[in-house]
């Protein structure tokens, strides 16, 4: 029996038997991934264009329905362009620049995310959850047409996992009954709620919020600008907060905050649910309500996101509140930090000890991402009388000074994690050099022209040298650039600050591993096997 | 890191603790609490150092830390 949790938006992966399900021993596959959402997809087309073979069991056989994540940030987009679909991600989604916040019914202050020049990528795209998965799938379809070793099982349920010393065992149950089958690693990306984490008996502590959420996604023809506008204590949903975004196919995402002790039964009555929009919207704009939800959120995390063979990515690693969409986008960048690094280990260029660093890293991402998400709702639903009384505070000062406005709280967007302090760091060789291309470091994109940086480094490790000579190195590609090919100076900016020239070593998750003023081979090779986890082949 | 200030460091200080009594006349409990508030904000800001602020922080607290206080 395999459980109908939820329903599904469409099916894109409806279940077939397969001779595995009838094999006389239990098949073993390099990685298994369980759970086929954002997280679990990103991985599996990044390992799927690696050539590492893997398998991705889902419970259902498609996309769950409603919109749910809808804010995919440019490191997303970035991670989607090495992967191979942040076109499409981008073509489908609302770009937006602009917010407003609202005090009662007083627009307080207006924002503009200013994004910096050069990049390839706009700072945020909306587009709903199951656009971003089908597009992920579409593009794991077309690389299994050209050979990437990618399958995936719909209503495939895991019900059991043992870990042995070289594998784990599952247990799978479909539609025509149970089978067996065995994983060198198996990566759990199987939501919140994991079912592998509560198999495992692993605990996920945290914080509750006493708070709940109404999402109302409507669909209606309006020629409201393209803003995010977040209101304060508004007149239709008192002594509250709301939220207004754009998503593509004229629907709007509505989240209204309802407060702990409400009677949700009745809140998510359809009439009721209509009511409040038409309140917000006006009376006589028509609309369609395509969506409703109540949420609540706890901020959890895991302690350890690698239990020998089992890793955990994405929300069964580590939970946050929506303010400032790292949910999503920190699953897509968990993925994004374990797909290389399994490859690598599986194909004997790293030993297993790469592995750990993954969650050294993507733990310190997590603690960034909750502590930012904690803030942003303690600041939304102030918990003692004294913190209502700053909040209030913040929202005086910001109608009559500028320098309040950086308190408001209503979500830190999502940006990368800089991995200070990682194994694999090599020490910067170049100390003076700008702080935001410190080892560690997400690279930044600037504008080369007719290309853009990003757009250029491979899928593997890439040297970057900048205003000086440098060779290829054991395999890795080679962008070499003179600082006048980019006129606006970015590159200069991004990279190089005071040095005339510059080396960069660049992971192949496009995070910077090492530094240094001048190139030098033995040295790029020995910080490639640092990078690696020094082990290896 | 600079530290915080503990030792005498305002003149006129007695027009300044008369004027900040007067900001509270004939407000209620509420208004004035909301007035606190904004005045520590403000402050915050033209202070505009995070550490000098935490230290103030601890310094003001029920149990002050003995070796914030130099």
């Amino acid at each position: 029996m395999v459980a109908v949790r939820y329903q599904t938006a469409f099916r894109l992966y409806p279940y077939q038997k397969v001779p595995a399900q009838e094999a006389a021993a239990p098949l073993r596959h390099p990685v298994v991934i369980v759970g086929g959402g954002p997280v679990g997809m990103a991985l599996a087309l990044d390992l799927g264009n690696r050539g590492t073979p893997c398998l991705v069991l889902d419970d259902h056989d498609g996309v769950g329905l409603g919109s749910r994540a809808i804010c995919f940030a440019k490191r997303t987009l970035e991670i989607c362009d090495r992967l191979g679909c942040g076109e499409r991600m981008v073509d489908k989604g609302v770009v937006w620049n602009v917010g407003r916040v609202y005090r009662d019914d007083r627009e307080i202050y207006a924002f503009d995310l200013l994004p910096e020049t050069g990049h390839k990528r706009p700072a945020f795209i909306n587009l709903q959850q199951p656009y971003f998965e089908q597009f992920l799938v579409e593009e794991i379809r077309r690389k299994q047409a050209v050979g990437a070793p990618v399958e995936i099982r719909g209503r495939n349920a895991v019900t059991g996992l043992e870990q042995h010393a070289d594998h784990v065992a599952v247990s799978v149950d479909t539609p025509d009954g149970p089978y067996r089958l065995e994983a060198d690693y198996l990566v759990a990306c199987d939501g919140a709620n994991s079912p592998i984490r509560t198999m495992m008996g692993l605990d996920f502590g945290g914080r509750v919020f006493e708070d709940n959420f109404l999402i109302a996604d409507i669909r209606m023809d309006a020629d409201h600008p393209v803003e995010r506008r977040f209101w304060f204590d508004p007149p239709f949903n008192r002594g509250e907060t709301a939220l207004m975004h754009k998503q593509p196919d004229d629907v709007w995402r509505l989240d209204f905050q309802l407060g702990w002790d409400i009677d949700r039964k009745a809140e998510m009555a359809t009439d009721k649910v209509c009511a409040r929009v038409a309140a917000t919207i006006g009376a006589d704009v028509p609309f369609d309500l395509v969506w409703s939800s109540i949420y609540t959120f706890r901020c959890c995390t895991m302690d350890r996101y690698r239990h020998g063979r089992v890793f955990f990515a994405g929300d069964s690693a580590h939970q946050v509140s929506p303010f400032g969409a790292r949910g999503a986008n920190g699953g897509v960048q968990d993925a994004d930090n374990l797909g290389w690094k399994l490859s690598a280990v599986l194909s004997g260029a790293a030993s297993e000890s790469l592995l750990d660093s993954y969650h050294d890293e993507r733990k310190q991402a997590a603690m960034e991402n909750i502590a930012n998400s904690s803030r942003a709702a303690d600041f939304l639903t102030p918990r003692t009388p004294a913190h209502a009384l700053f909040r209030d505070a913040v929202l005086d000062l910001v109608e009559r000074y500028d320098f309040a406005r950086p308190m408001v709280n209503s979500g830190r967007l999502s940006t990368p994690c800089t991995y200070d302090g990682s194994a694999l760091n090599i020490p910067d060789g170049l100390p003076n050099g700008p702080s935001r291309s410190r080892p560690g470091s997400p690279a930044s994109d600037v504008s080369l022209g007719d290309s853009h940086l990003l757009e250029r480094f491979g899928s593997d490790f890439t040297l970057l040298a900048i205003g000086g000579p440098a060779a290829p190195v054991d395999g890795c590609k080679l962008v070499a650039l003179s600082p006048a090919d980019d006129e606006s100076g970015a590159l200069a900016d991004r990279y190089l600050g005071d040095a005339g020239a510059a080396v960069y070593l660049i992971r192949p998750d496009h995070h910077i591993a090492a530094r240094w003023p001048a190139f030098d081979a033995k040295t790029v090779t020995t910080a490639i096997r640092a990078a690696l986890g020094g082990g290896g082949a | 890191m600079t530290d915080l200030i503990l030792s005498v460091n305002l003149a006129r200080s007695d027009d300044v603790y008369a004027r900040l009594l007067a900001a509270h006349d004939g407000l209620d409990e509420a208004e004035s609490q909301a007035l606190n508030a904004r005045l520590i904000l403000i402050l915050m800001n033209h202070i505009g150092d995070a550490d000098v602020l935490m230290q103030a922080i601890d310094a003001a607290g029920p149990d002050p830390v003995d070796a914030e206080l130099a």
